[in-house]
């Protein structure tokens, strides 16, 4: 009969009208920015470098301008130049470190494939999205003071993803350590003809423990 | 005073109908000789219902159109040479900004062509997941558009909020996965990026036995109205014969009656261990293509239910499997899924090198859309609106 | 005065009378030739302001009201609740630049939109908003209120012709059949009311559906088989005439952009909207009178209630009907709307006439008689409804699908 499905359709209507007073599945609207987004942990938007401390964060960058995020990036958003000198990284070791980072953030599309092919975990995503600069080309294009945050402001914003390459790093600085000790050892016990056999039984458990002496299967991992 | 003149404009010239070059074209309408004069219109680039820039460039009897010449290119952004110059892992990105909507069923596409093409297995964890995203990718589009729709057809924002509201969840459940809301970048060659945790499984299980009661009370809303009856049946009519040679994919087919659907076909996946039905339509008008598109998501449903009970555990990248540097040997090869919007398919060659030579998409709705004027002609400019918004385009798939 | 001591009749209580003591009060010092013209004057300035405020009020309330049905709070940010958010949007559009294409006709882009606001407003003054409040007594206010409201898709064509835009011209092409189409069902549907009510007169017609039947049931027309098919078919006719969804095709948003308003802008652009709000509230107006017993108390004993805020809470309600039917339906094609005119609306009312006509004749009917009155009544409108419904939606109608085999 005419009417009808007219009726069906203004019971639904009225029906959401009265909802929107009671049921918050009828009310759905979060009125940013009084009400800040819940951002899931892994949401991502731009790069950001890793640095370990915030106090000198050109200092320790985990970045050494291996340049493979470089070539990987899609849209070719980042820049980077080599340092013509080396300084010590978090573990000591000397290290190039990038010169000229930057990125192009009217350029990037957030795809963190960056982030996916960076095998010293110095980029991650960023996830502040209210972002707004007042020149569209020199605003938007960020340089490495500007890209740097320390390692606790990744916990922050990643804590899962964060704890996860923390151990491995971890993970990754003892067995260097071990490595280099035993090779201290080797070193050492070389003159003494008895010494290998016993050198060696310690050494190939602490070999295959170490994620580092392996690559990690599969992508880095991130939460979800 | 207000209308062009015909000479001028070479508008005379449209008295004459012209075949259609697939040779299969009947002119619904032909004004008569002595009718007044023609009217050009041009709808879009900048119009509420053309669903981006989109440019229909109309030729009007009255209300009624007696041609119809879409223009498109207005979103052009070089998708395939810019494949061409990209790596293998690369292009995955671009992929999501083609159809926007359903970046995991791009992704998919194009995950399958770069496996075919290097010889990549994909684990059995990956592959369920892989269909649980791209059926929550068909409830997000097929919502989107029936919302889109009611729009076009003249309704004050209701339907299109309350599949926005729907769209959110899923789009929810997209970001707390794959970290974006709709350029997700999510499949990987041999598997997916992201293994999903137990929450986020819970909590699509819990969308999914709720979608069923949304769609009953937006079918309620909408497909026994009286006025959404009137608008769309009857309308836009496509011919099997003509969809058929005109490579009309996807729910668009499906509503003119030819059961061709490629997850039956194809079997790609996982999909053959699935139980599910494939609903066609009998006039292949604008009702018939939502309601296609209604009754698919009832079975997206169906097979949402089945996966997230059978997913297995295990890896979800095959350990083999490479992505960054992929040079797979010189070859070809064409992945194709079935998308939300019909077949949509990746075609690659690669001379083995880090790049294809040869990166070419086949997207479902600019092959949908080229039978835009056959659909139209003869019917006023408010079916136009409707008929377009039943192809369910999206222009950075039409427009690359 | 207090309100304790009960008058005599409700006519006379305090607050009744409140609106005509005042306006005596103002004019009383006035010599006696001037004092009806200054009574006008303060009558127009009155519906004015009223009907001013309640446009502005309306916007606001359709927001908030369409907001709520989408899920959402609709505007809440201008002041409290959003409600000085009537107040902003007059700002704005009155500071915007008023564009006017090159190419248009001056004279009339500019006339349209006046002459439009004047002719919704002019039709007010024969409603009667309360027992003695109307502006103008006329014998024949029913048909000078029609007459005023059928001129106002003039004004709309004038503003499609003169904009020069393709768009405004298919509009106004639009408005013109919307306008022929509906005037016909609209006064159609009226001719029973004053055949019943034997008067041509809208006061005269509030006063004929004064009373209660078994003290329970108002003698308001609406609550008549006739009388509410005839309310039927008017307020779908009003949608119409007022461009309201779904029968919004004049300014159709997703096909024409905005219709007849595309090349107008600022302050133009906001007069097409009140005159859109006004000749709502005027049609909600004259069928409140017509058939909802104009300002009577639905009961007896809520007489105590001042009658012209029974006029204002069934006016409202009205309203809120037209809101919700714009948040809930599709638009209709002009053929279709052509179509739901003269093959159902017309003939709908025509019927409807004959209905009424016997329900006068048949006025002295009782008891037993009075409940075959209904039943003939009811039977007048219920078969030519079926029949004519299975015409319209014929070729019509949900379908079954069928499932690929595997």
């Amino acid at each position: 009969m005419l009417g009808k499905g007219l009726l069906q359709g203004l019971a639904v209507t009225a029906k959401n009208l009265v909802g929107s007073y009671h049921d918050p599945a009828r009310y759905v609207t979060q009125e940013y920015p009084e009400v800040q987004p819940k951002l899931p942990e892994a949401y991502r938007n731009f790069p950001f470098l890793v640095s370990e401390t915030a106090d000198d964060p050109m200092g320790t960058l985990r970045c050494v301008a291996c340049q493979i995020c470089e070539k990987e990036c899609p849209p070719q958003c980042i820049y980077i130049e080599k340092s013509k000198d080396k300084k010590p990284d978090a573990n000591g070791k000397l290290q190039i470190y990038p010169a000229v980072f930057a990125i192009d953030t009217a350029v990037c599309m957030s795809c963190q494939i960056c982030v996916e092919v960076c095998p010293f975990d110095a980029i991650k995503m960023d996830q502040e999205f209210a972002i707004a600069a007042t020149d569209r080309f020199d605003g938007l294009l960020l340089n490495r003071e500007q890209l740097a945050k320390p390692n606790a402001y990744y916990h922050q914003i990643h804590p899962t993803e964060a704890s996860e390459v923390d151990a491995r790093l971890a993970a990754e600085r003892r067995a260097a350590e071990e490595k280099a000790r035993l090779a201290a050892a080797a070193k050492a016990a070389a003159p003494k003809a008895a010494a290998p056999t016993a050198a060696a039984a310690p050494g190939v458990p602490a070999a295959s423990a170490s994620p580092g002496s392996i690559p990690p299967p599969g992508p880095p991992p991130s939460s979800s | 005073m207000m209308l062009p003149d015909p000479a001028s404009t070479g508008l005379a010239r449209v008295r004459k109908i012209e075949g259609s070059a697939l040779g299969l074209r009947t002119p619904a309408f032909a004004p008569e000789e002595g009718a007044g004069d023609l009217l050009e219109v041009s709808l879009g680039p900048h119009h509420p219902s053309t669903h981006g820039v989109f440019r229909m460039d109309v030729v009007l009897d009255g209300e009624r159109i007696v041609r119809l010449k879409p223009v498109f290119g207005y979103l052009h952004r070089n998708h395939e040479k810019l494949g061409e110059g990209t790596s293998y892992l690369g292009s995955m990105p671009y992929t999501d900004r083609l159809d926007y909507l359903n970046s995991m069923t791009n992704n998919w596409a194009y995950a399958i062509a770069v496996e075919k093409l290097a010889g990549i297995a994909v684990t059995e964890r990956a592959e369920y997941i892989r269909v649980i995203l791209a059926e929550l990718s068909r409830l997000l589009n097929h919502t989107c558009l029936a919302g889109f729709l009611m729009q076009d057809c003249g309704c004050s924002g209701t339907p299109l909020m309350y599949a926005f509201r729907e769209r959110e969840k899923i789009l929810d459940l997209f970001e707390s996965l794959s970290g974006s809301r709709m350029m997700c970048n999510f499949q990987r060659f041999g598997g997916c990026r992201v293994d999903p945790s137990a929450e986020w499984l819970a909590a699509t299980r819990k969308l999914v036995d709720g979608y069923g009661a949304f769609l009953d009370e937006f079918e309620a809303l909408l497909s026994g109205n009286e006025i959404v009856m009137a608008r769309t049946q009857g309308v836009g009519r496509l011919p099997a014969a003509l969809a058929v040679n005109a490579g009309v994919t996807g729910p668009m087919l499906r509503a003119s009656g030819v059961g061709h659907d490629l997850r039956k076909v194809d079997g790609y996946g996982v999909y053959p261990r699935f139980n599910f039905r494939v609903p066609i339509g009998r006039e292949g008008d604008v009702y018939d293509r939502y309601m296609v598109r209604m009754l698919e998501m009832r079975e997206s449903i169906s097979i949402l239910d089945q996966a997230l009970r059978g997913l297995p555990g295990g890896p979800i990248l095959d350990p083999k499997s490479k992505q960054r540097g992929l040079r797979p040997k010189a070859g070809e090869a064409y992945g194709r899924i079935e998308g939300p919007k019909g077949e949509i398919g990746f075609f690659l060659v690669s001379d083995g090198t880090g790049n294809p030579t040869r990166y070419r998409v086949r997207a479902p709705s600019f092959v949908n859309l080229t039978i835009l004027e056959d659909l139209c002609l003869g019917h006023s400019v408010a079916d136009a609106v409707i008929i377009l918004g039943s192809i369910d385009i999206v222009l950075g798939e039409v427009d690359r | 005065m207090i309100l304790a001591a009960a008058p005599a009749s409700p006519a006379d209580a305090w607050l009744e009378r409140a609106p005509v003591l005042l306006r005596d009060a103002l004019t009383g010092w006035l010599p006696d030739a001037l004092r009806p013209w200054v009574a006008a004057l303060l009558s127009i300035a009155t519906i004015l302001g009223v009907f001013g405020l309640l446009f502005a009020y309306m916007t606001l309330a359709e927001r908030k009201i369409l907001g709520r049905i989408q899920n959402r709070p609709g505007p809440n940010r201008t002041g409290p609740f959003g409600l000085l958010q009537p107040f902003a949007d007059a700002i704005k559009a009155l500071t915007k630049e008023d564009i006017v294409p090159r190419a248009a006709d001056q004279v009339l882009h500019f006339l349209a939109p006046v002459v439009l606001v004047a002719l919704s407003l002019i039709g007010l003054a024969v409603i009667p908003f309360g027992r003695n409040l109307v502006a103008v007594e006329m014998e024949a206010s029913v048909l000078y209120f029609f007459a005023a409201g059928a001129a106002t898709e003039l004004a709309i064509f004038m503003a499609g012709w003169a904009s020069r835009n393709k768009y405004s011209l298919l509009a106004a092409m639009r408005a013109l059949a919307q306008l022929i189409s509906y005037e016909v069902p609209l006064l159609l549907s009226v001719v029973p009311v004053i055949v019943v009510a034997g008067s041509l007169s809208t006061t005269d017609i509030v006063a004929a559906q004064g009373g209660w039947a078994a003290g329970l049931w108002p003698h308001w027309h609406a609550l008549t088989p006739w009388g509410f098919s005839a309310f039927a078919v008017f307020m779908v006719a009003a949608l119409a005439e007022s461009n309201r969804s779904p029968f919004d095709l004049p300014e159709a948003e997703s096909e024409l952009i905005a219709g007849h308003l595309t090349e107008y802008s600022g302050f133009k652009y906001a007069l097409f909207f009140m005159a859109e709000y006004l000749g709502m509230a005027a049609l909600s107006a004259m069928a409140v009178t017509l058939f909802l017993g104009g300002w009577q108390a639905p009961l007896a004993v809520l007489e105590f209630i001042p009658s012209y805020a029974w006029f204002g809470v069934k006016l409202l309600l009205l309203l809120l009907g037209f809101i919700w039917i714009r948040a809930t339906f599709p638009r209709l094609r002009i053929d279709q709307l052509t179509r739901l005119s003269w093959k159902f609306l017309v003939p709908l009312a025509l019927v409807n006439l004959i209905n009424g006509g016997v329900w006068a004749a048949t006025a002295d009917w009782t008891g037993a008689a009075a409940v075959v009155r209904w039943f003939i009544s009811a039977l007048g409108v219920v078969v030519p409804f079926i029949f004519l419904a299975r015409s319209l939606s014929a070729g019509y109608g949900p379908r079954t699908y069928r499932y690929a085999s595997p």
